[in-house]
């Protein structure tokens, strides 16, 4: 077995709602309410869930570009929420991220050799010359041109400006590349070139991903193993074939049942997903998905499930699995 | 400073010229949606809607730009048509076109647009305003800018029905109560009261949708509808589209980008690509024969759930800016079973069979008139 690169445990983030001339906390949004997993060295794990989910906050915590309320992150062996800022920075060299949107994560004002540049020089990496080389070997890897570094970001299309977003993520040498929604901003075709690109890159520069997206048909073509998220918490965690052929959670059932599937032939469920996701800031005593849920029992609406292992490598949270 | 309130004051604009013609609507009682839903059944010879070599161009600084290059369509009554294609392929652009609201410095430079069998190509804005809502209703991908942020939804809705009908609040209400209802929409009584930022976005969605059926329109224009909502959501609202559908006959175009969309609702489907319809066809001939390879790209690179595939197809390069490929084939540049012809002439539209229609110069050298 691969080792364990990431460990996150219990990760909790609660944003407080402030009221009032003095800001007193009147409740806290319960962003993330205690998820658990962890990514193997060279995998790509999927994350995926409907907005507000709290997929996104998640990995910016790993990032800890959110500070987490409680819980562990471990990292290579090291607790990331125990660092320093100095520890901090030279532990983010081995963590790189790639945003949603092409068009606001690149700067307008920088040439694209310097924001490739810009990680290298943040982590102080080869001389001035060097640097300039590995950028121009970084273009020609995510398929762009060495002649494209003197330009601006507003010269290039949305599936070009994510190549450079991958380039940058890539120049400080990353051991983990943390992808939210990557290409839910590009086109259909774009959007294939760009899942190629990662796909190659990978098995290139052995990375892991964490791959952050609310797409499922996308989550289930890159991911190794997938991790589903229902209001902040982690309602089931397979291998992403398994999941996808032999749901456990009633959620994921659910989600997986409402994507269109391109063929008109398709027999649908006919059943829908009754309501909307509840309100993350007072979230259903119990199971957070009761409310919607077509099979909840009594004790679904008194007692919060635990993620637990169902079948090899198969963990749900959800009563139904009890025994 | 001042940039700054420009751009305000054009998206007031634009929210306000979007809702104009949704207010400018009678609202007819729903005995007689019912009634025409039966007629239904037997569709007339006539197409209610029918575009004929549409130009939509925009003047720009930097020259003219075709958004929508001479496309041809029609849909029936009752008839569920999918018009597919990626980003600035011209799909929104000819709703508008449709809705007339085509706004400087765009303009229909050439084409016919005939609705019920009138030429509205270039009807006055008096007609259209009588045209918009009550017989062409539109629904737009963002239910938050479609919607006013001051007014509660109960004032939006009985505002809009009072507009055109000389009924009592009373009775504006009880008429906006039961549209809430139809639109799935639970406790509509209590919604009317409550603002747009009170809702979620699918809720948004279906008052969007009610606002649009409440004038009882011949044929919805939905753009990009179910685009920025969750899948969950998205099944809840396609369903409700199907229903409405087909218990009031409503004819539906429905613009997406998204495929499984497309194969889930439509019974034809258009696919464009730079301004041109580059294939044309039932759902299940182009889902199961596409002819383009165009249209067999754009299938081949959506992954599909059911399968674990290694590797996706995709097609190579970007999508072209409109104008920029003066001569030839459209795609050319970005197709794989390019021919020598194909860099030099345009395609015309050839005929397979049971309308099926594709752009393509494999499938018979027809050029384009």
């Amino acid at each position: 077995m691969a080792e364990t690169i990431l460990t996150v445990e219990d990760l909790k983030k609660y944003f407080p709602i402030e009221s009032g001339i003095f800001k007193r906390t009147v409740g806290h949004v319960k962003a993330v309410d205690g998820v658990s997993f962890e990514i193997k060295k060279g995998e790509a794990f999927g994350l995926v869930g409907e907005s507000g989910c709290g997929k996104s906050t998640t990995g910016r915590m790993i990032m800890r570009l959110i500070e987490p309320t409680s819980g562990r992150i471990v990292f290579c062996g090291k607790d990331l929420t125990a660092m320093d800022k100095k520890a901090l920075r030279k532990t983010r060299k081995d963590i790189q991220m790639i945003f949603q949107d092409p068009f606001a994560s690149l700067d307008p004002r920088y040439t694209v050799e310097r924001i490739i540049e810009e990680p290298m020089i943040v982590h102080r990496l080869g001389s001035k010359a060097e640097r300039k080389k590995r950028v121009r070997e970084l273009l020609e890897v995510v398929g762009l041109s060495s002649y494209h570094a003197k330009r601006y970001p507003h010269q290039f299309s949305g599936g070009q400006r994510q190549r450079i977003g991958i380039a940058r993520a890539l120049a400080v040498n990353p051991k983990l590349i943390i992808a939210d929604e990557p290409v839910s901003a590009l086109d259909v075709s774009i959007q294939a070139q760009v899942i190629n690109l990662l796909q190659d890159l990978q098995k290139q520069f052995d990375l892991t991903f964490l791959f952050i997206a609310h797409d499922l048909s996308v989550v289930h073509h890159f991911s190794d193993r997938v991790g589903v998220m229902y209001l902040g918490r982690m309602v089931e965690v397979a291998e992403s074939s398994e999941l996808y052929r032999n749901p456990k959670h009633p959620y994921t059932n659910a989600l997986l049942s409402s994507v269109p599937i391109p063929d008109p032939d398709y027999q649908y469920d006919s059943e829908e997903l009754a309501g909307d996701v509840p309100n993350p800031i007072d979230p259903p005593k119990g199971c957070a998905f009761h409310t919607r849920c077509p099979v909840a029992m009594d004790i679904c609406r008194k007692t919060r499930p635990e993620l637990k292992e169902v079948a090899p490598g198969h963990l749900t949270a959800c009563h139904l699995y009890n025994n | 400073m001042s940039t700054f309130f420009y751009i305000i004051l054009n998206i007031a604009n634009s929210i306000d010229n979007n809702l104009n013609f949704l207010y400018n609507t009678p609202i007819s009682e729903f005995k007689e949606i019912n009634a025409r839903a039966k007629k239904g059944g037997a569709i007339l010879s006539e197409p209610i809607l029918k575009v004929q070599n549409l130009k939509t161009v925009f003047f720009t600084d930097d020259g003219q730009v075709p958004a929508v290059d001479g496309i041809d369509f029609y849909i029936n009554e009752g008839e569920i048509l999918g018009i597919v294609g990626e980003s600035g392929c011209g799909k929104s652009v000819t709703s508008l076109s449709v809705m007339g609201l085509v706004s400087e410095p765009g303009k229909i430079v050439d084409g016919k647009i005939h609705f019920n069998g009138e030429d509205i190509t270039h009807a006055p804005e008096r007609k259209m305003r009588t045209l918009r809502g009550n017989e062409i209703a539109m629904i737009f991908q963002e239910p938050m800018t479609s919607l006013n942020p001051v007014f509660t939804i109960g004032d939006q809705l009985t505002e809009a029905i009072r507009i055109h009908r000389k009924i009592s609040k009373k009775q504006a209400k009880d008429r906006a109560t039961e549209l809430l209802q139809l639109a799935g929409l639970p406790r509509p009584k209590a919604l009317l009261d409550n603002y747009p930022h009170q809702l979620s976005g699918g809720m948004r969605q279906r008052v969007m949708i009610a606002m649009a059926m409440a004038c009882d329109p011949k044929v919805l224009i939905a753009d990009e509808p179910t685009t920025a909502l969750d899948v969950t959501i998205q099944k809840q609202i396609l369903n409700l589209m199907k229903k409405l559908n087909r218990e009031t006959g409503t004819a539906i175009v429905l613009i997406t980008h998204d495929l499984g969309v497309v194969a889930q609702m439509c019974e034809r489907v258009i696919v464009m690509y730079a301004g041109k319809i580059v294939e044309e066809g039932a759902v299940r001939d182009i889902f199961n024969h596409p002819s383009h390879p165009y249209t067999k790209g754009l299938l081949a690179s959506v992954p599909d759930l059911r399968r674990q595939t290694s590797r996706l197809y995709s097609i190579p390069g970007n999508v072209p800016k409109p104008g920029s490929i003066t001569e030839g084939c459209l795609f050319y540049p970005r197709c794989q079973e390019a021919m020598a012809i194909c860099a030099q002439k345009r395609p015309g539209l050839v005929d397979l069979k049971n309308g099926h229609r594709v752009r393509c110069f494999l499938h018979g050298e027809v050029e384009e008139a």
